[in-house]
């Protein structure tokens, strides 16, 4: 190797920085930071874009009347602005789910993490992949030709469009989300605590409900809280098979909307872009985003405040 | 990425030194610190030139800490601190306007488990000169690391496989050719040999009386046999403090402190 | 001897407890397999008569025999092509930054809880959003580009979050190595890390687009058109796509609309399947090149 290939290391001099080197350094890094901090970006301006016409919105209609009040027709004359049955209409949807979509997801992480073979395991699991990976288009077909058909049959005063197909589907959609996330916080759990109730004598029933379960708790709740909260923000399901009629109702087998269906019903329609019909639009996203990151928030704080310590 | 800061002293004439051979690495009343709790405690000593310097102690007394601070890799470290100085040719490695990556090309490490990249052999060696600007005989230049590092007759027909094929020992001699590829003053080992069955790690040891005659070499090594088989001189830390420096014939036979003489009888550690 | 270990009656009580619970997670958990399998049956059922070449040829029309997917196919094509070009450089370069340079900080750990709040973010507030920035303040309209914007924001933390990990899996050894040989931080990253991370990293952006391709609502937001009888020639045109064109034969009341309905349900669901096998087998493949 001739000595032009390498610098002297004694010269004075050769240890220095080089600045193009450190500058390109320095840009490459500027880059890849302005990349990561447009999630910061993207959050402020959605509360920004919601923020800011929900405000206008709020000018028109009394924030009381609006959250408080029980007939939503912002449409049709008389206008009214109350958002109780859209919310309502969601609630219904988010009980039903949940009614569905936490049992089994919490049956399957126990049967995966507790009982099933390695061979069972692997099947299941892509499976319940391959659940959470399906459109919501596809479960809202679902709903409105299958679930509903299904329900007249036991049920024939069960509208066309009603919440309790929806919320069927929407349990199902949730499943998977509750189940993974149970199972890693059940797998959580240290082999030794089970181990020791083992050799107490207890049935393998006795070590889930009273030791393992317990002792995924933090995860377990917030999977749920998790769960919910997708239930809460589940958009064309609801559209498809849930119906376009606001009511505050108890009947899971009428026609009801929830906060996202009618966010959908206002963009289908011709909304010129200032006017009343328009800013419901972000007030009912406001309600909704605030619902969801309340939720989301709940779940990080769950998870972090009341993680196990095991050792 | 440093956050290590240095102190502004003069180069001088250094004690722990056989007159004939000047210092090529020193390190002068150095304390590290991770946090507040201080890993290297006020460390003096010298690297002679083209000598095998070993750094022996119990574990835990600082041996990697001290020996990843000689090439700057403790700026990786998140938290560290230091005093004193680390001299290379009577520069301060720590001044502001010295450049960690040229420290780290002129002065080369092997780590304690061999980690070659997950390309070829050949790409393995070549990769350090190009990116540092290499325009020679790439060739050239893998072959007689290579070769140095003694591996040259087993992978030569192999130069385009895998390096992760290799077994445990090849792969540590492949990344002793990698650092010599630079063509680097100093090369740092830390336990080179310590997750190497015996025959490889026989086979290092050879490698290094080779290497020897062209690069000034420090290995940290838990092997006391290995230590007093392979070096020309050794420093004994104990609890981030260096206890005794010297020959390592007088080290090993004629300690000058007590507490030497019990680690290397086996009395502890 | 044999009455020494003979179950009592606790046991024997508590053990029946023990085999009906089992039996109920079971159950409920291959319940599931069920209602996939019921599902799927289902919708190909349906759409399985309808779906010919000539389906994948034809614009959608008023009459159901004459209907296709062409125009949506093609708007989705063209929309997820320009949602993975915005999407992949930037979650990848985000995931780069906060994986290999950011330092624990105040910034830092906003930046975390924000990644991890819009993954949980509806997607219909995305289309919210969308439809404020990119098709009224941006102007862009009710254009492809519009969608895919939209889609970005969207499937962005998903990009982010699975890159992170593919990073975070490349051991530290291979970083001390390069930097060792004098390497700086960025080519470190760009001839080690990145290339190790890569089967990760790709992974989880199909994943991502997977999922993308199957959102409805934040298209419907910022206006892709319900009934479209031409294809996108530039990022600049209106669209439609597989979902919307779904939506819109599910929303009608006839029974042949339907059934169209379940045979785009049919294409779609195969694009999915071909998307995430080729993400499993990714894995796989990456799985056993490391071992």
């Amino acid at each position: 190797m001739s000595a032009e290939s390498w610098p002297a290391p004694r010269a004075p001099g050769t240890l220095d920085r080089k600045h193009s080197r450190r500058w390109r350094e320095e840009a490459i890094k500027g880059v890849l930071f302005v990349c990561a901090v447009l999630s910061v970006i993207v959050t402020a301006a959605i509360i920004a874009v919601l923020a800011g016409e929900a405000v206008a919105f709020f000018r028109h209609v009394p924030v009381w009347d609006f959250l408080f009040g029980t007939r939503w027709t912002p449409l049709l004359e008389p206008r009214s602005f109350g958002i109780l049955p859209l919310v309502g209409g969601t609630f219904m949807i988010v009980v039903g789910a949940a009614l569905i979509g936490v049992p089994i997801g919490l049956a399957s992480a126990v049967y995966m993490s507790e009982y099933a073979s390695t061979r069972a395991r692997s099947i299941v699991k892509p499976i319940l992949e391959i659940l959470a990976g399906i459109p919501t288009v596809v479960y809202g077909y679902f709903a409105l030709t299958f679930v509903t058909p299904l329900f007249r049959v036991v049920l024939p005063q069960t509208n066309i469009f009603n919440a309790a197909s929806a919320a069927v589907v929407v349990g199902i959609m949730i499943l998977p989300m509750v189940a993974s996330l149970c199972d890693d916080a059940l797998r959580a759990v240290p082999e030794s605590l089970r181990d020791g109730a083992y050799a107490l004598g207890a049935t393998p029933f006795e070590v889930s409900t009273r030791v393992v379960i317990p002792g995924a708790l933090s995860g377990i709740v917030a999977s749920f809280v998790l769960a919910l909260s997708r239930a809460v923000g589940e958009t064309m399901a609801v559209t498809i098979a849930a119906g376009a009629t606001p009511k505050l109702t108890v009947n899971p087998l009428e026609s009801i909307q929830t906060m996202t269906a009618y966010i959908v019903q206002v963009s289908l329609g011709d909304t010129p872009a200032g006017t009343v019909e328009y800013q419901t639009l972000f007030a009912v996203g406001a309600l909704l985003f605030a619902i969801t990151l309340t939720a989301n928030l709940a779940a990080i704080r769950i998870l972090r405040r009341f993680r196990e310590v095991y050792e | 990425m440093s956050h290590v800061t240095a102190s502004k002293v003069e180069p001088q004439e250094s004690p722990a030194v056989a007159a004939d051979n000047a210092p090529v690495l020193e390190a002068r009343n150095l304390t590290i610190r991770y946090g507040n709790n201080a890993a290297i405690k006020d460390v003096s000593f010298a690297v002679p030139d083209r000598q095998i310097t070993a750094i022996i102690g119990p574990s835990g007394c600082g041996k990697s800490t001290l020996i990843r601070h000689f090439n700057r890799m403790n700026d990786f470290v998140q938290g560290v601190t230091m005093d004193g100085q680390v001299l290379y040719h009577g520069i301060d490695l720590y001044a502001p306007h010295v450049d960690a990556v040229e420290v780290r090309r002129r002065i080369g490490m092997v780590f304690q488990k061999p980690n070659p990249f997950p390309k070829t052999v050949f790409r393995n060696v070549a990769w350090g000169p190009v990116i540092n600007g290499f325009r020679g005989d790439l060739q050239k230049l893998v072959e007689s690391s290579l070769r140095k590092a003694a591996l040259w007759e087993e992978v030569k027909d192999r130069l385009n496989d895998s390096a992760l094929a290799l077994s445990g020992g090849q792969q540590q001699r492949l990344c002793i050719a990698r650092a010599l590829a630079l063509q680097p003053e100093v090369v740092l080992m830390d336990e080179p040999a310590s997750a190497l069955d015996p025959v490889s790690t026989a086979r290092i040891e050879d490698l290094l009386f080779e290497l020897r005659q062209r690069y000034t070499i420090v290995i940290v090594t838990h092997n006391m046999q290995q230590a007093a088989r392979v070096s020309d001189y050794t420093a004994f830390l104990e609890s981030g403090k260096l206890v005794e420096f010297g020959e390592t014939d007088q080290v090993f036979t004629r300690p000058k402190e007590k507490r030497t003489e019990d680690y290397v009888s086996g009395r502890f550690g | 001897m044999t009455a020494l270990l003979a179950p009592s009656d606790n046991l024997r009580r508590r053990k029946r407890w023990a085999s009906a619970f089992r039996t109920l997670c079971a159950a409920l958990t291959w319940f599931c397999l069920v209602l996939l399998a019921v599902l799927l049956v289902h919708a190909t059922r349906e759409g399985l008569p309808w779906l010919d070449v000539q389906f994948l040829r034809e614009f959608p029309s008023r009459f159901p025999e004459r209907a296709g997917i062409k125009s949506a196919l093609w708007g989705t094509l063209w929309l997820i092509g320009l949602t993975a070009v915005i999407s992949i450089p930037v979650g990848v370069a985000g995931a780069i930054y906060l994986e290999e340079y950011a330092k624990r900080s105040r910034l830092n750990a906003i930046i975390d809880v924000s990644i991890a709040n819009l993954a949980g973010v509806p997607s219909i507030v995305y289309g919210i959003l969308g439809l404020a920035i990119f098709v009224r303040f941006l102007a862009l309209g009710r254009s492809v580009l519009a969608g895919a914007l939209t889609m970005s924001l969207l499937i962005l933390p998903i990009i982010i979050i699975s890159a992170r990990e593919a990073l975070r899996a490349v051991p530290n050894s291979i970083r001390g190595a390069s930097y060792a040989l004098g390497a700086t931080q960025w080519l470190t990253i760009r001839h080690h890390v990145l290339p190790a991370a890569l089967p990760g990293i790709l992974t989880g952006t199909i994943l991502a687009l997977s999922r993308a391709i199957g959102e409805t609502a934040p298209l419907i937001m910022i206006g892709a058109l319900t009934y479209v009888a031409f294809t996108p020639t530039g990022p600049m045109d209106a669209f439609t796509a597989l979902p919307i064109q779904i939506f819109n034969w599910v929303s009608r009341p006839q029974q042949e609309f339907h059934e169209l309905a379940a045979a785009g349900i049919v294409v779609l669901l195969t694009i999915l399947l071909l998307m995430n096998a080729t993400a499993v087998i990714m894995r796989q493949r990456a799985q056993r090149n490391r071992s």
